[in-house]
């Protein structure tokens, strides 16, 4: 069928790699930031933001560096903005989200008006990519070489962050106590763990990563900042983070099958297809995996209880 | 026990902000190699004590002398340095951390970035060896035993050096087994030179393990005792005796049929202990059936199963003939006649940020003389909340006021008021005094004696000793689950007996306790 | 500061005084954040404008300055009327469904399916296109709320991914169904000009949804706060565990209170299509239900409210596109001012010491007078 044609050709799976990668950003950032006991909403936001800064910065400096330096500082500001209200405001971390999203949309728009004159794009400015990478080594490996070369920088610093998350979670002091503070805050104010020190580490990790996500959006998946380009994939990645069972590796791959689908519908347009419903795809596949995980994990009590009941019986 | 004495509170008098006096005057003082009881029921204010010496809580006069210097405990990871450890009633671990995790975190060895798990591990081995818990360090500790969570707490705080542990009712939780488990790990820290301060009531225990006991009643201190020179009775009555006695006068009763029935009810909780273990009675028309005993002997879960807020259970429980499980919601049960006091005023009780006219109506929204048609009939509702308030007597000058503005005891009024005036079957009133004040306590005994009067079934749930003997007509007595204890008439029954089965110092026969039933 | 008359009365009700402190100062608290962020605002005119005040004269008195800009405000606070009044009844049991957002562009396109093919007289096509928008916001509601209830997924993730598939099928009716293809521009074919609202004030397009917007915040009211459902819903909103206690079908309530609010934005914007166009051209969702969050955030979730805060946001909206037609300042620069509303009116500890302060100060006063 000529359906399957397009999964056979490294096209296909380099550019499912591609899109992949601002939602293992994006899900890291999710992750993190649960882990820490603080959802947070406002990846979506943070992205647009860091996506229209990294290009402002690149073209101001003349610098792609300097761009990807500048989204982060936006992604970690605003991170830092949500857990300040949710911590000593006491406000509703949703309800804080949803106006740091409000506020990204806008302010994104009005900024790039101002500088442009233009409302979608930032063709105008003459804004700089981050380079992508090629190892001669991987031009022998057959497929796969196809795959993996020739990546924007970004891809590559994707997939190992990744790894350096888990380490820094799973193995590190720090990444116990923000595991702790987001598990049990008595039991970590019990020993003497700053709890909300330490909240505020997570959420400035989490906001550096929605800031790389937004960096790749603009100086690597394109090469210009548009109008609604991040397209709820801070969203995504929270259901992407939440499939993966908040741990970075796991995330990682549901983030790919994230991108499975986004990169599904990019390439079935090229049929006889409604565009409109293939574009539809990833956003119908995020509900039901969603829900799905959301799902067992609603239920893991439950089962558990029933097993004792159970054995109680059989007792 | 050397006669070395390490810690002294000397004269701690705590006030809270809001004018309950929690301790008064009160002492303790602790020996090197000691396990020291400190004795006295609900609300006798050991815990307010031990929050104390802890750091959590500070004390408005008196002084704390530690190898008798005079000490200052502002926090907690204070009490830590000075050696203090404290293993709370509710567990302060993280279910998803390993027990390692849990144990060294914010003193974690580490080996250039990262933290050196292997060396985690070794502090941990190393520790629980010494003092022979036998705990997996690699295992998470939402895979442990309750008995196993509460060694790795106690481990928590050896391994931070601590040389005085204070464990608050450190039994409440543990079967049988795991008490005994804990009482040879305490005699094996005792004799390595530590001092224990061991919260509790159950007397039996107390006995068996402490050395000495400080006994409190209503946070005024009592006395300190040899274990050797006092029997379990003397250290009941020293913890129990009475101070008000204030009869009620009630007319004969007049018994009618069952209204609510209670089949071999088995309650497992999420930890997945047996909580209530095979209980049976039954309430008639006309009766006020007491529930006696220390809280967390499974009157919580009987309640909820009772009232509809639990539905996972094994038995059976009937109001009324209505018995399938299914229609067991709070709805249908309501419908069918039963009012309901609960023990958490704040969660279950009264929606705080909504008015006192709004929480009055919360079980009658809907009843036809409250609406004309589709729409609320305000003036029935102004004048039915006017009227409760008035009749119970509720301090405010307007039905629009947000119940969080009300004291405590006038809280409880709004929920008296809504509970005890609908037609009804049955009144579960779930420690419906607890922690108001002596007047509105008298007058909710008088209103619960005059639906019993009229010919509705009461079942009275109370921690408070005075109140069940006062109030009831039968009483149960829970410990542990199960009923320790039923009486047809209290009549004769007096407060140290009643403390006894309180305490688990006496038990009933199956023979015996079947007379809950009938 | 003297925000108390001191009443000459000896017997004076503690509680009573507090609730009008934090009355007060919860007044205090909006007005100090639509005070922030006009501030904000008008700085940011300043810095980006070459003739600051003009700016900002164009901005805040700009709408007053003609009938037809009186009506241009009119004509937005009815839309956000609707869409604030929908996020209202969902914000009002704690959830976070923002199925709004997509039901009003949704109910935009099926007012328009409707009137063109529909066999009856206008007036009856109107009122089933009104109704078919209801509905169609009523099932966009229950689908996230009915994911949350079964699956226990985050209604806020799923309303939002509905969001954009409902963009995307809407855009597929556009383009495949109702298409004009003798028109040059993306749009519909014409709606029969009798599929209108009538249009009662020369000189302006206010239409007879005014009325019918009137008619709704006036019911939600009744609804919320003098019927039995109301009072289930409000009761459920403020402590789910008394609701449960007391009796009440708790999960059923929160379903309902979604459902009901999502049909309004349906409703909105079924009445927003009749009422000002008479062809389908949203290329993109207007985003009414965004506003929305602002709406009902700022009407601290009161239905009797929502008018006002929609009339506010309408008219710094339109002062906002005055300003953008006549300097090179763009209108988004009031999506500064709405998220520090929100901002604000969510930080419950934001001024909270100095209103314990007051609270205290007054407790002991009182506490002094019953003393003396």
């Amino acid at each position: 069928m000529e359906l399957f044609s397009i999964f056979l050709n490294p096209g296909f799976w380099f550019s499912l790699i591609r899109s992949s990668t601002p939602l293992i950003f994006a899900g890291m950032a999710a992750l993190i930031a649960s882990r820490s006991g603080i959802t947070n909403m406002a990846i979506e936001g943070s992205m647009t933001l860091g996506a229209l800064a990294a290009v402002v910065a690149s073209w101001y400096f003349q610098n792609a560096w300097l761009g990807l330096l500048a989204a982060v500082l936006v992604g970690i500001t605003i991170a830092l903005f949500l857990a300040y209200f949710k911590l000593k405001m006491m406000a509703d971390e949703i309800l804080v989200a949803i106006a740091l999203n409000l506020f990204a949309t806008g302010a994104s728009i009005f900024i790039l008006f101002l500088l442009t004159g233009d409302k979608s794009n930032s063709s105008a400015l003459n804004s700089l990519v981050l380079p992508t990478v090629s190892f001669a080594f991987l031009n022998n490996i057959p497929f796969i070489g196809q795959v993996i070369n020739g990546q924007n920088i970004l891809v590559y610093v994707a997939f190992i962050s990744t790894f350096i998350l888990n380490y820094f979670l799973f193995k590190t002091p720090m990444g116990l106590r923000i595991r702790s503070v987001g598990g049990n805050e008595h039991a970590a104010e019990s020993v003497g763990v700053y709890v909300h020190k330490t909240k505020y580490i997570g959420l400035a990790i989490s906001g550096m990563f929605a800031g790389l996500g937004g960096a790749f959006m603009s100086l690597g998946y394109m090469s210009l900042f548009t109008r609604g380009m991040v397209a709820g994939r801070g969203f995504i990645a929270i259901a992407a983070a939440n499939v993966g069972g908040r741990s970075p590796i796991p995330t990682m791959f549901s983030a790919m099958l994230f991108g499975f689908f986004d990169n599904l519908g990019n390439n079935l347009q090229q049929f006889k297809v409604i565009n409109e419903f293939v574009f539809m795809i990833p956003y119908i596949a995020t509900i039901i995996m969603f829900a799905f995980s959301s799902y067992r994990r609603m239920t893991e009590k439950k089962r558990l209880n029933k097993k004792i009941l159970a054995s109680q019986k059989a007792e | 026990m050397s006669n070395n004495v390490v810690l002294e509170m000397k004269n701690i008098t705590k006030i809270y902000p809001n004018g309950v006096i929690a301790n008064k005057d009160a002492n303790l003082s602790v020996r090197e190699s000691e396990i020291h009881a400190l004795l006295g029921e609900n609300g006798a204010g050991k815990t307010t004590l031990m929050k104390i010496l802890f750091g959590i809580e500070h004390y408005t006069s008196g002084e704390i002398l530690l190898n008798g210097k005079p000490i200052k405990v502002t926090s907690p990871l204070e009490a830590i340095d000075l050696g203090i450890g404290m293993v709370h009633q509710h567990f302060m671990l993280d279910e998803r951390l390993t027990v390692t995790e849990n144990i060294i975190l914010g003193m974690e060895p580490k080996k250039g970035l990262s933290l050196d798990y292997k060396k985690a591990t070794e502090m941990v081995k190393e520790v629980s060896e010494k003092y022979n818990f036998k705990v997996d360090p690699n295992k998470l500790v939402m895979d442990l035993s309750v008995g196993k969570k509460q060694k790795v707490e106690i481990l928590k705080a050896l391994i931070r050096g601590a040389k005085i542990l204070i464990l608050d009712e450190p039994t409440a939780v543990l079967t049988p087994q795991e008490t005994s488990e804990l009482f040879e790990q305490l005699e094996t820290l005792k004799k390595q030179g530590h001092s224990i301060v061991f919260i509790s009531h159950k007397l039996n225990e107390v006995k068996e393990i402490c050395d000495r006991a400080t006994v409190m009643r209503l946070g005024v201190y009592q006395g300190t005792y040899n274990i050797e020179d006092v029997t379990v009775k003397d250290l009941s009555r020293l913890m129990i005796g009475r101070d008000v006695v204030r009869s009620i006068e009630k007319k004969t009763q007049n018994l009618g049929d069952v209204v609510l029935k209670v089949d071999n009810l088995k309650v497992i909780n999420d930890e997945g202990k047996i909580v209530v273990n095979d209980v049976n009675f039954a309430v008639r028309q006309g009766q006020i059936l007491g529930i006696a005993g220390v809280e967390g002997n499974g009157q919580r879960e009987l309640i909820d199963c009772i009232t509809g807020l639990e539905t996972t259970f094994v038995g059976k429980v009937s109001l009324h003939g209505l018995e399938d499980k299914q229609e067991f919601s709070v709805k249908n049960l309501r419908l069918n006649g039963m009012n309901h006091i609960p023990e958490d005023r704040l969660v279950y009780g009264v929606s705080s940020e909504a008015s006192i006219q709004d929480n009055i109506i919360s079980n009658r929204y809907d009843q036809a003389d409250l609406n004309k048609g589709i729409f609320q009939d305000r003036k029935a509702i102004t004048t039915l909340s006017n009227e409760l308030i008035k009749q119970y007597q509720v301090k405010t000058d307007s039905k629009d006021t947000l119940v969080r503005m009300l004291s405590g005891g006038n809280m409880q009024k709004v929920v008296a008021a809504r509970e005890m005036s609908t037609d009804m079957k049955i009144l579960i009133a779930d420690q419906p005094t607890r922690g108001i004040d002596v007047g509105t306590a008298a007058f909710i005994h008088d209103k619960i004696v005059e639906l019993r009067d009229k010919g509705v079934a009461v079942l009275l749930v109370s921690a408070d000793i005075n109140e069940v003997m006062d109030v009831s007509d039968s009483l149960i007595v829970m410990y542990e689950g199960k009923i320790a204890a039923y009486f047809d008439s209290i009549k004769d029954l007096s407060q140290e007996t009643l403390g006894e089965y309180m305490l688990g110092i006496k038990k009933m026969s199956e023979e015996e306790i079947r007379g809950a039933t009938v | 500061m003297t925000w108390f008359k001191k009443k000459p009365d000896a017997k004076r009700d503690v509680i009573k005084e507090i609730s009008n402190i934090e009355k007060r100062f919860e007044v205090f608290r909006i007005g100090i954040a639509l005070l922030i962020s006009m501030v904000l605002i008008i700085l940011v005119i300043a810095l980006i404008s070459d003739d600051p005040l003009g700016a900002i004269r164009e901005l805040l008195l700009g709408p007053l300055q003609s009938l037809r800009r009186i009506g241009n405000v009119i004509e937005l606070m009815i839309p956000l009327t609707f869409t604030g009044l929908a996020i209202t009844m969902v914000f009002k049991t704690n959830r976070f469904n923002l199925a709004a957002e997509g039901a009003f562009y949704m109910a935009t396109m099926v007012a328009v399916l409707v009137a063109l093919n529909s066999p009856f007289p206008p007036v009856i096509t109107i009122i089933l296109g009104l109704l078919a928008g209801f509905i169609v916001g009523g099932l966009l509601g229950l689908i996230p709320a009915l994911i949350n209830l079964k699956f226990g997924a985050n209604e806020l993730v799923v309303s939002l991914m509905q969001n954009y598939i409902v963009a995307f099928f809407v855009q597929y009716l556009l383009n495949y169904v109702v298409r004009d293809p003798n028109s040059y521009a993306i749009q519909s074919y014409a709606l029969p000009e009798s599929v209108s609202l009538f249009r009662f004030i020369p000189g302006t397009r206010i239409h007879v949804g005014l009325i019918l917007m009137a008619v709704v915040v006036v019911v939600a009211y009744i609804i919320l706060y003098r019927t039995k459902w109301g009072y289930v819903l409000r009761v459920t909103g403020l402590n789910e565990k008394f609701a449960k206690y007391s009796g009440v079908k708790v999960a059923f309530v929160i379903i309902i209170a979604q459902v009901l609010g999502t049909a309004i934005a349906g409703l909105g914007g079924a009445v927003e299509m009749y009422g000002i166009y008479n062809t389908f051209k949203f290329a993109a969702s207007p985003g009414y239900g965004w506003d929305g969050i602002i709406v009902a955030t700022l009407a601290k979730l009161n239905p009797a409210f929502v008018p006002l805060a929609a009339l506010f946001i309408a008219y710094i909206r339109v002062g906002a596109d005055i300003l953008n037609r006549s300097t090179n300042i763009p209108p988004e620069i009031v999506s500064i001012v709405q998220a520090i509303i929100i901002l604000f009116i969510a930080a419950k500890a934001f001024m909270k010491a100095a209103k314990e302060k007051k609270i205290v100060e007054k407790s002991r006063e009182v506490a002094s007078e019953g003393a003396n």
